[in-house]
């Protein structure tokens, strides 16, 4: 193909770079090894999620006791604007309403600041996509581990609610955790498709708020749905039930809360709730996957 | 690729008519700045307005081959940090392409760490964003602190990041950096600073990782260091590749561009 004295001579770039097997930089990996990347780096993902909760409180005097202080203030307001001023408990007694309320506001919190984190991680985070390679999921993944962390502090503030209104720990405990699970995979799934979202058009992080909002309402986080629709037509209960956020509030509520039965809860909730998770999780992660060579641009 | 004839020249990084454009949102002020940034959001594709474009790296090629250690020199805003971000693929090229043996690697690890967090946490989240193990990390984690000296004044290692005066940032933002070695090495010299004792530490320490890496870029704007270290030199001005050859050759040209 060429003469001896200098053989990579009349190549062309791409074929020099065949000749010597060079691989175009930055070039995203196909998606079993750009899944065997992450893994690899499951360290740095947990490490990274660790230090952004612990520097959140840091420079506080109270320090780290407002990881839990901070849901129990957030708990405290709604009870007074709901639970005592407008009174939007309609029917549902004392015992049940307030862990029913502090439930809602408490897993609907999970997924919305998984949300605002997720559309801030590629764009709030350019520095780090400029200067070191790891797979770019690890970011979002990193932001939705760390509000799971945070809810686990919450957590502890759920159950003293709770207990203090007289459901006390039994068997279907349990099931919070995969009721959990399920909303951690379905709010990594989110946080990975508004990362790349955000990514391109970061002023979605001025927008989310206000669309986080309107969710949080139509969820039924401060009341019953099935209680309030009552008079509209079934199908508008329907959706507002069925939709995710609304189901794992709904089950966590009907594991902690011994009053709050199943009667409560939309038919196959669970498969509704794994399908949500199943579906945001592996559909976001490609979708986040497919922009991968794309992130350090801005 | 082993098999090669002694003599013979290995590439490791090629790069194709590398165009590198930044898009800036808001930099546009003024009337009208609202509904253009509106237009912005609404119409996809075509030619953005309220954007603009910087064109930081216009049309550069050239071929590195194993063992090669390339200055980048031209002034400020040349184009040179953003052409090593090319090559080390963490900035996706408008057009053209960089093809690279293994993972270029640029040394720095400033972004991962956190101004919050204990010095010794951050040289395990650096670490591990340069993708090194636990076990690595541990392994270096005293070699790191003793390097980077900051111990030397009590046990400040325990202490938050943004209680260390800047010197002591620098020094230990390069200590972690450098403790990782690297195939395709790309060195940004701002990095060497703090007291005259711990630049010629670093200096000592940049001068090993460049013996073990294959290639090696350094950006620096001492011709001097430039001339100590580089067989070949690229001179980027404005963004395009205004010479390429020998040190002495182009370092003779670029100074008299700069008028020295």
């Amino acid at each position: 193909m060429s003469a001896p004295p200098s053989p990579d001579e009349g190549l062309t770039a791409a074929q020099l770079a065949a000749k010597y097997g060079l691989a175009v930089s930055g070039a995203r990996p196909p998606l079993r090894e750009y899944v065997g990347r992450l893994w690899g780096r499951r360290h740095f993902i947990l490490a990274f999620s660790q230090a952004k909760l612990t520097a959140q409180y840091s420079q506080a005097k109270l320090g780290q006791l407002w990881q839990v202080a901070t849901p129990l203030l957030n708990a405290a307001v709604y009870f007074m604007i709901f639970g005592v001023i407008l009174n939007a408990s309609r029917g549902m007694e004392k015992e049940v309403y307030i862990p029913f309320l502090v439930t809602g506001v408490f897993v609907f919190t999970f997924t919305q600041s998984s949300v605002m984190s997720g559309v801030r991680a590629i764009s709030g985070n350019l520095g780090l996509v400029r200067a070191l390679h790891f797979p770019r999921a690890a970011l979002p993944i990193s932001f939705a581990l760390q509000q799971l962390q945070q809810l686990l502090y919450s957590m502890i503030v759920l159950f003293l609610v709770v207990i203090g209104f007289g459901s006390y720990p039994d068997a279907s405990w349990i099931l919070i955790v995969p009721a959990l699970v399920l909303q951690f995979c379905f709010n990594t799934g989110l946080a990975l498709v508004f990362a790349r979202a955000g990514a391109k058009t970061p002023d979605l992080a001025q927008l989310m708020p206000f669309v986080m909002r309107t969710w949080m309402y139509a969820s039924g986080v401060m009341f019953s749905i099935p209680v309030f629709l009552a008079d509209k037509p079934q199908w508008m209960a329907n959706v507002l039930q069925w939709n995710p956020a609304a189901i794992y509030m709904d089950l966590v509520r009907f594991a902690l809360i011994d009053e709050y039965g199943s009667e409560n809860l939309p038919q196959h909730v669970w498969a509704v709730a794994g399908g949500w998770a199943a579906l945001f999780a592996i559909g976001g992660f490609v979708y986040f996957w497919q922009a991968e060579e794309r992130y350090g641009r801005g | 690729m082993a098999e090669q004839a002694p003599g013979t020249r290995v590439p490791t990084v090629i790069a194709e008519d590398v165009h590198i454009v930044y898009r800036v949102n808001g930099a546009r002020t003024g009337k009208g700045s609202a509904t253009a940034a509106l237009s912005r959001i609404v119409r996809r594709g075509g030619e953005e307005r309220g954007v603009r474009k910087v064109h930081a790296v216009r049309g550069v090629s050239f071929v590195a081959h194993r063992g090669e250690a390339i200055g980048l020199i031209g002034s400020n805003g040349s184009g040179k940090s953003t052409l090593l971000r090319a090559i080390a693929g963490l900035l996706p090229p408008e057009s053209g392409k960089v093809y690279t043996d293994g993972q270029p690697s640029l040394l720095g690890v400033n972004a991962a760490l956190m101004n919050d967090l204990t010095g010794e946490r951050n040289i395990v989240l650096g670490g591990l964003a340069m993708g090194m193990s636990r076990e690595q990390i541990k392994e270096r984690y005293q070699e790191i602190v003793d390097f980077s000296g900051i111990n030397e004044k009590g046990d400040f290692v325990t202490l938050p990041m943004r209680t260390y005066s800047s010197g002591m940032q620098a020094r230990l933002r390069f200590s972690i950096a450098a403790a990782k070695d690297h195939d395709v090495l790309m060195i940004d010299e701002a990095l060497a600073t703090g007291d005259a004792k711990f630049r010629k530490r670093s200096e000592e320490r940049i001068r090993e990782l460049r013996g073990q890496a294959g290639t090696v870029f350094l950006v620096s704007h001492s011709n001097k260091s430039i001339r100590d270290t580089c067989d070949r030199v690229l001179w980027l001005e404005r963004g395009e590749l205004r010479m390429d050859g020998p040190t002495e050759e182009v370092l003779r040209e670029y100074e008299k561009f700069s008028g020295k």
